[in-house]
């Protein structure tokens, strides 16, 4: 069992996590007219790193989404930080 | 008998080695029958031919396969049988079936919901069938029959509907009712308090298992013997790009070209596409199994229960083979963590109380590719020369002789096969998503 450390509550059981997509996978917003192909980016494809990753998710039991920077291979964390934190860009999709 | 006698056995050794010319006129035994195991038995067993080659690669191929698993192995046999493409290689990064397919709980099935997906993975089975014969190789395979199970009246609606469904695509499908169910699983715990009754269930007869390594090996021998190159040890680094198309690869093992190339590399291919300059709808996660100590016959049938998340069969060695549902963390560790093996192992003691007793021998896990609809991938990719066959995620052992055909079939001729073409990249964009997720409330 892995601990992750939500920046709210400190470190809990990996089972209390949803993982919520990439950090910074901006929906395509505007008047403009949108493409199927940046509408099927922004819905489908992944980053699906292999090492280094850059993450949203949220921490069930307190509810709150946050930035979890991460290894895919040992996963291992770096950080993780509340949104608006960390490199001042909430990395959120808005 | 000759070899009775140790003295004379030891001589016979040393003529071997004192007339080497003689030694090499001796056929060796590439053929597997029961006629070839009865002779080599006879000769001591000294004829056997090695069941692959393995060469040095070569700078130049018409085709090259990335990927050494169950799809890459099959497209390479497919290419050399179906098309007479023989100037071909498959490249793995490590070892033969080393990746999902040597990993895989080896269900085999095509109980899905949608017409495109019948066709997909009927064409599997049904070339499962006669494959053992084609490429002269025994991959075990065992039609014992799948039983999903149906936990409530709503879900025996839905049985009946994924049966109706399966019907009308031509495949075989029964609707089981909770008796026929204590007839294939005499153990399953059915009494009304349990915490998920049993109702019924679906049933396909022709489903089973089938031997994962003798899949790849199978594969692997009867395309070296049409002439493919397979070469182990060797990672695929980078792609060489020249005027927008990909020329080939560079490997851990040199530069090696190619005018189409297949990417079969399952968990791992988000991580080659962007080498490749483009994203894939994959994520990877592990997928975990484990098995229990050997014991005598006792399930005779594959069992899934969408309720417990837990499926079963037993292997000829005797052990459980006990699989469930993913990791909740995207990963390429391939390990496996310990909260879903404890949902998968309760679900199991749940459904058969008396295994609980039991010991559990091994545990390990395969990076799987999953896609949001739990379909497949399989055309060319946003890189011109680039083929992918990919996204099969948990379920894709079942597919291997289809994945092979198809994959083939696109590298040979450069266009889709009727059967592939609704799994293209292109659905993402175009909302034609084959959606077994929720179909067939798919977990294998
Ligand atoms: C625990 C578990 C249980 C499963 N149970 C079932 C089941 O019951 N039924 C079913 O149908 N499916 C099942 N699956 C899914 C099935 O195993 C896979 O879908 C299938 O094996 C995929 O085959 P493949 O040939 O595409 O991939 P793999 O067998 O993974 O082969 C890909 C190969 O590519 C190689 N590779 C990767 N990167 C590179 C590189 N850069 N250069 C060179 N080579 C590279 C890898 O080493 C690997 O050998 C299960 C999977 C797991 C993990
Ligand atoms: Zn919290």
């Amino acid at each position: 069992m892995q601990l992750f450390p939500c920046p709210f509550c400190g470190p809990r059981s990996e089972s209390e996590f949803h993982f919520g997509g990439d950090a910074g996978n901006h929906r395509p917003e505007g008047f403009r007219a949108v493409t199927d192909g940046e509408w099927s980016n922004y819905l489908h494809a992944r980053n699906n790193p292999r090492g280094a990753a850059n993450e949203i998710w949220m921490h069930m039991t307190c509810g709150e989404v946050f930035r979890m920077e991460r290894d895919t291979v040992h996963h291992r964390v770096a950080r993780s930080f509340a949104p608006g934190e960390g490199d001042g860009h909430d990395g959120m999709a808005h | 008998m000759v070899f009775s006698h140790g003295a004379a056995h030891e001589a016979a050794l040393s003529l071997v080695i004192v007339r080497p010319r003689k030694r090499q006129r001796r056929a060796m035994t590439r053929h597997y029958s029961a006629f070839s195991l009865f002779k080599e038995g006879l000769r001591g067993q000294k004829g056997w031919q090695q069941a692959w080659r393995s060469p040095q690669p070569k700078p130049r191929y018409d085709i090259l396969i990335i990927g050494g698993g169950g799809h890459g192995l099959a497209t390479a046999y497919y290419l050399a049988r179906a098309h007479n493409i023989r100037n071909v290689a498959v490249i793995e990064k490590g070892w033969l079936g080393g990746g999902n397919t040597g990993r895989n709980t080896t269900v085999v099935r095509s109980n899905y919901f949608f017409p495109e997906s019948t066709a997909l993975y009927d064409l599997a089975l049904r070339l499962y069938e006669t494959l053992g014969r084609d490429i002269n190789y025994n991959i075990m395979l065992s039609q014992r029959g799948i039983i999903t199970l149906a936990h409530s009246e709503a879900e025996m609606e839905m049985a009946a509907r994924t049966v109706n469904a399966m019907q009308i695509n031509g495949t075989d499908a029964e609707l089981f009712d909770a008796k026929d169910v204590r007839r294939v699983l005499p153990l399953l715990n059915v009494s009304p308090q349990a915490r998920y009754p049993v109702f019924g269930g679906v049933w396909q007869g022709r489903a089973g298992t089938a031997r994962h390594d003798a899949v790849a090996w199978g594969y692997a021998r009867a395309a070296d013997r049409l002439g493919v190159d397979i070469i182990q040890s060797c990672e695929v680094e980078e792609f060489l790009v020249e005027g927008g198309r990909c020329r080939g690869v560079r490997t851990s093992r040199g530069e090696i070209r190619a005018e189409r190339t297949g990417m079969v590399v399952a968990g791992h291919s988000s991580h080659l596409a962007a080498k490749a300059g483009f994203r894939l709808p994959i994520t990877s996660y592990a997928l975990q199994a484990c098995v229990s100590e050997p014991i005598k016959p006792v399930l005779d049938t594959v069992v899934l229960s969408p309720g417990t998340g837990t499926y079963a069969s037993q292997s000829d060695k005797g052990e459980l083979v006990i699989g469930g549902a993913l990791d909740r963390v995207p990963s390429y560790g391939q390990r496996g963590n310990l909260p879903v093996l404890e949902d998968v192992v309760s679900g199991l003691l749940e459904m058969f109380p008396s295994f609980r007793q039991l010991r559990l021998m091994r545990q390990w896990a395969g990076i799987v590719d999953v896609t949001p609809d739990s379909s497949p991938i399989l055309g060319e990719s946003p890189l011109p020369g680039l083929f992918l066959n990919c996204g099969w995620g948990t379920g894709g052992f079942k597919a291997i002789p289809a994945g092979g055909t198809l994959l083939a079939h696109l590298l040979a001729t450069g266009t889709h096969h009727d059967i592939s073409r609704p799994f293209d990249l292109d659905r993402f964009a175009r909302g034609r998503l084959i959606d077994e997720a929720a179909g067939s409330g798919i977990a294998h």
